[in-house]
């Protein structure tokens, strides 16, 4: 158990889980998603997907001012310190993130595709415990007939 | 473990709080939308015009079934991200059109997302009729 904790990578759990959850992040952005960690992205990345919700990623997520202002609030808390997240990645997406890519360079590309993944931005179809915050790679389970390569 | 014990304790606090913010404000209810959109459009939503409209492209990427299913009577998967969506006819979910707020606000987004604009209340009415239509 310790060793676990001492061998883990710079991203234990404890640390990519926000402080303190917000329900209302839960409500509003998991309806369409996984709750992502604030924590995957700077803070800058935040400011700039919180101003376009009415064009985020292909869909109209808008939501009230009073919403935005809440949630902003709290991702600007929670957002992202560690040095790997400093930079905002390309269109403030998590997954084009350097530390993302090398983290995954080793699978197929074609797992994106695969039916039970659809995209990369659906971490817990192989992190089963993405919602807790645990991307361990022993928690990792890929779908069937998806492999690493060697 | 003191830690784990007290993360433990955070989580459950937060499920409760969480559960406890998704409790709907039951305001509204599928027939009142029904009506509701109706009246707005002076004439009464068709079931048969509103499936025809719910399984259609209306010349964008998606249509509502893309993500919702059809019929929609079992689970949804979103288009781009995967993401379980409940079913949307209200006789195989009975949360779904119960809170006007939720209602409003993902007619106006999905819409958008499918039309590049708002439904008129015509096409409104006859969605609803249509998700009404579907029985158990």
């Amino acid at each position: 158990m310790l060793a676990g904790v001492c061998i883990a990578p710079a991203w234990a759990d404890s640390s990519v889980q926000p402080r303190q959850a917000l329900p209302l992040y839960q409500q509003e952005c998991a309806a369409c998603h996984m709750a992502y960690q604030p924590g995957f992205l700077p803070a800058k990345s935040w400011v700039r997907i919180m101003g376009g919700l009415d064009k985020h990623y292909g869909s109209d997520a808008s939501l009230d001012a009073a919403t935005v202002q809440q949630i902003s609030r709290w991702l600007q808390l929670e957002a992202g310190t560690y040095k790997r997240v400093a930079e905002a990645p390309p269109e403030d997406r998590i997954t084009r993130s350097t530390w993302f890519v090398s983290k995954h360079r080793k699978l197929d590309p074609q797992v994106w595709k695969h039916t039970s993944v659809k995209s990369a931005a659906n971490c817990a179809a192989c992190h089963t415990g993405a919602d807790q915050g645990n991307f361990d790679d022993d928690a990792v389970k890929l779908p069937a007939g998806v492999r690493r390569r060697p | 473990m003191l830690n784990f014990i007290r993360k433990s304790m955070s989580l459950l606090l937060a499920c409760a709080v969480f559960f406890g913010a998704q409790a709907l404000a039951a305001d509204t209810s599928p027939a009142q939308q029904l009506s509701q959109w109706s009246t707005a459009a002076g004439k009464p939503g068709s079931a048969a015009q509103g499936q025809v409209f719910f399984n259609s492209k209306q010349g964008g990427q998606w249509s509502c079934a893309s993500c919702h299913g059809t019929p929609p009577t079992g689970d949804g998967k979103h288009a781009s991200t995967g993401k379980a969506i409940k079913p949307l006819a209200p006789a195989f979910n009975p949360q779904v059109f119960t809170d006007s707020a939720r209602v409003d606000k993902w007619f106006r987004r999905n819409c958008k997302d499918v039309l590049s604009r708002e439904c008129s209340a015509a096409e409104k009415a006859d969605v609803m009729a249509y998700l009404i239509s579907l029985k158990l």
